[in-house]
């Protein structure tokens, strides 16, 4: 069992508020990815679940029970982190069997655990070696074995794959989301990659300035973005505003329009334009288009279609795809 | 860019550099030449640099009068059992200063460092009294407490600054492993620390053998360390200069050889974090 519920949490270092209030219901088994921009307080919120920092107010339950005062140590969750925190004095064996030592387990069931754990990750060749002897990967793959050897209710990852490569983020991405489907034990994860979020969440939490902007399944957030805010972190590349008159033919004090919902065309459309920077990634062409009287905009194509720079465009935004924000940046 | 140094020039500083170190070396040198010398020829008014007539007598005879064996036990009780005490007191100061600190953490290290900026003598007359009144005048114990105090401060100030260089993630890793602050310390943070412990336990072991004044100044004949040993010799016997050169070398030996043997450890501790 793991589930994981936040009321009215507050935290404050000195006069700084990082998080104003935050309530949240994390079910048993969810894989909930946090993401947010640098600075908004997502990391904070991942440890004071974890118990490495203090709430200054509110209430953190694990399993309907009290653990806001419980230390770390007592909460019995397992935490990856972004540096692997793997102990350097100790061999990739003693690394994994580190929580089980503590739980005061016998030898022969440690060994056993060890040994399925290192099965599982590929690590079995690499038991004697110690971390500094170790790959970026092999190093996070031992800090996920130690995770997973103590059976905790839930795991706790701080983003731990910024400090992969690009090829080896993406075999993690995939080894951590079979993983989850494996053990089908509750997972948080943090991450400002909302690539990652999109691919490995089954609910997602955005983050601003310490408050939650929305909570809901990838897609949801996608099509139904609750503000302006939520519109523009999440969809690569960024949704396109637009404000003013144009905005006010749609009753909006800002319209939306995602990169994807664009009708081009050389001849004839709402908006007319000159392309700046053709981006060719093979599969899709982005491009950067400057409009006339509404700023630059990004679009998506195929990636047969070869425009250049100084090419003139018109763009026309599919109708039923407008995302429409009041004054306040809310949907409406 | 390198610069280019012309061979003339390299050894030119390469003779300075000798020609330094000798300078400074030649008491020492001196010292255990004498040491080996008869009183005649260590007080000859035209000296011989290499014994003319070697002999081992001074050593016997400083044994003789004031039990070399007995203040070398002293001093070995009293620097490392002070060194670790002041360990075991300082880490846990240390782990605290370096990984929960508070707004006046700073203020407390600058306070400890400002105790050893004092003159000891100006706290000579209170621990005197407070030594008397405890009956820990000329004792053992006494002695390895009042040097575990003063050096205190040191300890403390090299472990924060090693501690410091800890990430604190591993420390946070253990306790998410279900570490309590016990574990934490004794199978993380003291691993991991293992060189800055060491050149800490080194330093202060030094400095701990070379006190003199608290030695001198609160044991007499029971308690005394080679420090109150050198120094009953250099009064009464100040004109027997073998004497004095054989005491001085026995009571200099043990730590000189400490030292060189762990030159690496002190140099490779004291430069830590120096140069990441």
């Amino acid at each position: 069992m793991g589930s994981i519920t936040l009321e009215h949490v507050n935290k404050s270092f000195g006069e700084v508020e990082i998080i104003p209030d935050i309530s949240l219901d994390i079910r048993d088994g969810e894989f909930v990815v946090f993401v947010g921009p640098s600075g908004c307080g997502k990391s904070t919120l991942l440890r004071l679940i974890a118990g490495l920092e203090d709430t200054t107010s509110g209430t953190i339950l694990l399993d309907g029970q009290d653990v806001t005062d419980a230390p770390p140590a007592r909460r019995g969750l397992a935490m990856v982190f972004q540096s692997y925190a793997l102990y350097p004095h100790m061999s990739v064996r003693d690394n994994i069997a580190f929580p089980l030592k503590m739980a005061k387990l016998p030898q022969d069931v440690i060994d056993q655990k060890v040994d399925y754990a290192a099965r599982t990750l590929n690590l079995a060749s690499y038991l004697d070696r110690r971390p500094r002897a170790l790959s970026g990967g092999q190093r996070q793959r031992v800090a996920i074995g130690r995770a997973i050897v103590r059976e905790p209710k839930a795991f706790l990852f701080d983003e731990p794959l910024s400090n992969l490569d690009a090829a080896l983020r993406v075999n993690m991405r995939l080894e951590i989301t079979e993983l989850h489907q494996q053990l089908k034990t509750t997972m948080i994860y943090v991450t400002h990659d909302q690539v990652e979020a999109m691919t490995m969440a089954d609910r997602i939490v955005v983050l601003n300035a310490g408050n939650v902007e929305q909570f809901g399944s990838p897609l949801d957030l996608y099509k139904k973005p609750a503000n302006r805010f939520v519109a523009g972190f999440i969809g690569s590349p960024k949704m396109n505003f637009v404000d003013g008159p144009e905005a006010a033919k749609h009753n909006a004090h800002s319209i939306g329009v995602r990169p994807e919902h664009f009708k081009l065309s050389t001849t004839e459309g709402a908006w007319k334009g000159t392309v700046g920077v053709a981006e060719q990634l093979g599969s899709d062409t982005f491009l950067h288009v400057q409009t006339d009287g509404l700023g630059l905009m990004t679009i998506r194509t195929d990636g047969d279609q070869t425009f250049r720079h100084g090419d003139v465009v018109w763009l026309t935004p599919d109708p039923t795809r407008i995302y429409k924000f009041d004054a306040a940046g809310k949907a409406i | 860019m390198a610069r280019r140094v012309s061979t003339s020039t390299k050894v030119g500083f390469t003779v300075l550099a000798w020609a330094v170190a000798l300078l400074i070396f030649s008491p020492i040198l001196w010292t255990v030449l004498t040491a080996f010398k008869t009183e005649a020829e260590a007080i000859a008014a035209q000296p011989t640099f290499f014994p003319q007539n070697f002999t081992l007598e001074n050593f016997g005879a400083v044994q003789d009068r004031s039990d070399y064996f007995k203040h070398a036990i002293n001093s070995i009780i009293v620097s490392f059992g002070s060194t670790i005490l002041g360990l075991i007191i300082a880490i846990p100061a240390a782990w605290s200063m370096a990984f929960a600190p508070s707004k006046r953490t700073k203020d407390i290290l600058m306070w400890m460092l400002s105790t050893k900026m004092m003159p000891a003598v100006g706290v000579l007359i209170p621990i005197y009294l407070i030594f008397r009144d405890l009956r820990l005048l000329d004792t053992v114990h006494g002695l390895t407490l009042i040097m575990t105090l003063i050096n205190l401060p040191i300890i403390v100030w090299m472990l924060y600054t090693y501690f410091k260089e800890i990430p604190v993630d591993i420390l946070e890793a253990a306790r998410m492993d279900g570490a309590e602050l016990w574990n934490e310390i004794v199978h993380v943070l003291v691993p991991m620390a293992v060189p800055g412990i060491a050149s800490t336990l080194l330093l202060n072991v030094i400095l701990a053998w070379n006190e003199a004044f608290w030695t001198i100044t609160l044991t007499s004949g029971r308690a005394g360390t080679l420090t109150a040993f050198i120094s009953s010799f250099s009064s009464p016997q100040g004109l027997f200069l073998a004497k004095l050169s054989a005491a001085s070398l026995l009571a200099i030996a043990p730590i000189l050889l400490l030292g060189w043997f762990s030159q690496k450890q002190l140099v490779r501790g004291l430069t830590f974090g120096a140069v990441k």
